[in-house]
C-alpha cells in the first residue's frame, strides 16, 4: 500500500527531467562530486532514479520544528546509486545519521550522502541513516502523507510519499555541529 | 529403503563413533529425498496467517479462534470524513501488515509480529459516527431499541469506531492491539475493552460456553447463498455491498444462581441438552427443533419460553460468532463472567426481531443480562490497493 512505483514519476516527465537537470547540476557542484567516471557508468545503467524504489516509507508525526523520513530504498540495478539530497515542500531536509559521541548517540548530517548499493538496499530507520526534516512549515499529524523528492548523484529525481505516524522511539540529540555544508 | 542401507554399509566402513551421529542425518535427508521423488510431498504446516484482503473483512465469516479482544474508540469531535480517511489508510496497513506477520510501520517491537497465530483485524463504525459526518447508515444499522431485559452500563456500550483483534496467539493478539492504539491516539481515544476466549472442543464441533452450553448451533454458512444473504449487505448497499452490521452485546451471568439448577433444569431453560447440544426433541446437535412435540402428559417437550423456542420463533437467522469473558472472582467469591454475544447480519431488524422475542420471555433472562450493547457498519474488504472504509469515507 505504501510502496511508491518509482519507475514512472507521478509527475510529468519533462518537468522532472529539467527539474533534476537543474538540482543535479547544482548539488554536484556543491559537493565536488562531479565524476565524469561516475557519470558514464550511471548513463549505462541508465538513471539511478529508474533503478531505485522506496518501500515502507514513514515520517514521524510532529506537531512543530523537526521530523523525520525512514523507508527502505532498493536498488534494482548493478549499478550503486548514491542519494545526495532530499527535498519537501513541507521542510528542509539533511541527510542525517546517528553516530556514538562521548557515551551517547547523536545525530549529524552525512555530506556525502547515502549510497544504495548495486541489488542491494538501504534502510533509513530510527536510530540509524534518516532524512531529517528541519523548521517544518506545518504540523504533520497521524495519516498525512507527506511527498519527498529524492535526489541522486547523477542527477535524477525520485518522488515517493511517507505516511504520517506517532512514534516516541529513535530520541538521539540532534548535534549540527560537524558539518552543516555540503 | 535399499539405498539408504547401502549408503549405511558404505559409511559404516568409516568406523568412527562421529561418521555413525552424522549417518543418521544423512539418511533422514535420502529418506526425504526419496518421499518427495514419489510425489507424496509431507504434510504443509498448518496456516498461521489469515488473509486481510478479500470481498469480505477477515474475523466475520473465518473461523473463530480462541482470542478476541474489542475495542470500541470514540472519534474526537474535531476529526472530519478526510481524516478519518487518512487513519483509516492507516490503521488498515497496519492490519494488513501484522496479519501476515509483518511488523507495521513505525513498530517499536517488529519481533512481535512475526508469529500472527491467525490473527485477523476488522473496523466497524456505529451509526452514531456516520450519522455526526453526514454519511449514510446502510443495513436498516441504527440504533437498536431499549429492551426490557437491558441493564446497560455506558462502560460497556456504544462506540464510534470497532476494531475487532481475533487470534490463536495472546501475544500477537495484545501487541496487534498496542499497535493500532498507538496509530489511534492522534484522533480518538478508548471507550471499552472486551477481552473474550473461546475453547474450541478437541474433536472439532461447536464450542461450550461459561454456562456449559454448546453454543453456536445452527449458524449460517455466510459462503452459501442463503447464509449469504443473511450475513452480507446486498446489492442495494451500493458499494458497502459485501460488509455487514455487527451487534456487540455482553451479557454477564449468574453462575452462583444456574450452579443452582441441576442438569434438567438447564436443558429446559435452554431447550438443548446441556450433555450434547441435542434439541430435547431430537438425538444430535444437528438435529432440527421440533417445536410441536408434546410429553405424553400433553406439555410441549421444548417449553413454551425455552431460549431456542423463542430465538426460532422470530424467524431470522444470524451469524453469531460468540466469545465468554471472565475478569476473575469478586472478594466475595462470585463470579464476574458472561458472554461476549457477537452477531453479525445483513440488517439489524433480524437480531432486533430475535431479541425483542428473547426480552418478552425467555428463561435464560434470569441467568445472563445484557449489560453492554453496541452496533457497528462493518464495511466489505478491500484488496491491497485498498483499505477499509474506503467505501464510506471517500
Amino acid at each position: 500500500m505504501r510502496k511508491t512505483d518509482t519507475t514512472t514519476p507521478s509527475f510529468p516527465v519533462r518537468a522532472a527531467a529539467a527539474a533534476a537537470a537543474l538540482l543535479g547540476a547544482g548539488l554536484l557542484a556543491a559537493c565536488g562530486g562531479e565524476d565524469p567516471e561516475t557519470d558514464r557508468a550511471a548513463e549505462a545503467a541508465g538513471p539511478a532514479a529508474a533503478s531505485v524504489t522506496v518501500a515502507d516509507a514513514w515520517v514521524r508525526a510532529t506537531e512543530e520544528g523537526m521530523s523525520a523520513v525512514f523507508a527502505v530504498l532498493e536498488n534494482g540495478s548493478g549499478t550503486e546509486a548514491r542519494l545526495v539530497a532530499a527535498e519537501s515542500d513541507l521542510a528542509a531536509i539533511e541527510l542525517h545519521e546517528v553516530v556514538e559521541a562521548e557515551g551517547a548517540m547523536v545525530m549529524q548530517e552525512v555530506p556525502e550522502g547515502f549510497t544504495v548499493p548495486a541489488e542491494g538496499s538501504h534502510e533509513l530507520a530510527p536510530g540509524g541513516d534518516h532524512l531529517m526534516l528541519m523548521g517544518l512549515s506545518a504540523p504533520i499529524v497521524a495519516g498525512d502523507e507527506v511527498t519527498v523528492t529524492l535526489a541522486f548523484e547523477d542527477g535524477s529525481e525520485l518522488e515517493f510519499t511517507a505516511v504520517a505516524k506517532d512514534f516516541e522511539g529513535g530520541d538521539e540529540e540532534y548535534e549540527p555541529g560537524r558539518d552543516g555544508e555540503m | 529403503m535399499e539405498p539408504q542401507r547401502k549408503r549405511l554399509n558404505r559409511r559404516g566402513l568409516l568406523g568412527a563413533a562421529g561418521g555413525v551421529a552424522a549417518l543418521g542425518a544423512v539418511g533422514a535427508g535420502a529418506t526425504a529425498l526419496a518421499r518427495g521423488s514419489d510425489g507424496t510431498e509431507p504434510a504443509p504446516p498448518p496456516a498461521t496467517t489469515v488473509p486481510f484482503h478479500g470481498p469480505h473483512q477477515a474475523g466475520i465469516a473465518t473461523p473463530a479462534p480462541s482470542r478476541t479482544v474489542l475495542l470500541a474508540l470514540d472519534v474526537n469531535d474535531d476529526v472530519d470524513a478526510d481524516r478519518l480517511a487518512a487513519v483509516m489508510r492507516l490503521l488498515s496497513d497496519d492490519a494488513a501488515r501484522l496479519t501476515r506477520g509483518e511488523a507495521a510501520l513505525a513498530d517499536a517491537d517488529p519481533e512481535l509480529a512475526a508469529e500472527p497465530a491467525l490473527l485477523t483485524v476488522t473496523f466497524g463504525f456505529g451509526p452514531g459516527l456516520l450519522d455526526r459526518l453526514g454519511l449514510p447508515v446502510p443495513g436498516g444499522a441504527g440504533h437498536l431499541p431499549a429492551f426490557t431485559v437491558d441493564r446497560l452500563e455506558d462502560a460497556w456500550s456504544g462506540g464510534d469506531l470497532l476494531i475487532q483483534v481475533c487470534g490463536e496467539g495472546d501475544l500477537a493478539v495484545s501487541h496487534a492491539v498496542r499497535m493500532l492504539v498507538k496509530d489511534s491516539r492522534s484522533f480518538a481515544t478508548v471507550r471499552w475493552t472486551q477481552r473474550g476466549f473461546r475453547q474450541a472442543p478437541a474433536g472439532g464441533g461447536t464450542p461450550r460456553n461459561v454456562l456449559g452450553q454448546i453454543d453456536g448451533t445452527s449458524n449460517p454458512d455466510p459462503g452459501s447463498p442463503g447464509g449469504g444473504a443473511a450475513v452480507w449487505f446486498g446489492e442495494d448497499a451500493g458499494a458497502l455491498a459485501g460488509g455487514t452490521v455487527m451487534v456487540v452485546r455482553r451479557m454477564r451471568t449468574d453462575l452462583d444462581r444456574w450452579d443452582r439448577l441441576d442438569e434438567v433444569g438447564k436443558d429446559r431453560v435452554i431447550g438443548r441438552r446441556i450433555a450434547d447440544g441435542a434439541p430435547l426433541t431430537g438425538e444430535h446437535e444437528d438435529d432440527p427443533v421440533d417445536l410441536e412435540a408434546r410429553e405424553d402428559s400433553g406439555l410441549l417437550v421444548v417449553p413454551t419460553n425455552a431460549h431456542v423456542r423463542r430465538a426460532i420463533d422470530a424467524g431470522e437467522t444470524i451469524l453469531r460468532r460468540s466469545y465468554n469473558y471472565d475478569e476473575g472472582p469478586g472478594p466475595n467469591g462470585a463470579p464476574d463472567t458472561g458472554l461476549v454475544f457477537i452477531a453479525y447480519q445483513a440488517d439489524l431488524g433480524q437480531f432486533t426481531a430475535i431479541q425483542e422475542r428473547l426480552a418478552e420471555a425467555d428463561l435464560l433472562n434470569d441467568y445472563a443480562v445484557p449489560i453492554g450493547s453496541a452496533v457497528f457498519v462493518l464495511p466489505p474488504g478491500c484488496d491491497e490497493d485498498g483499505w477499509i472504509g474506503q467505501e464510506v469515507f471517500a
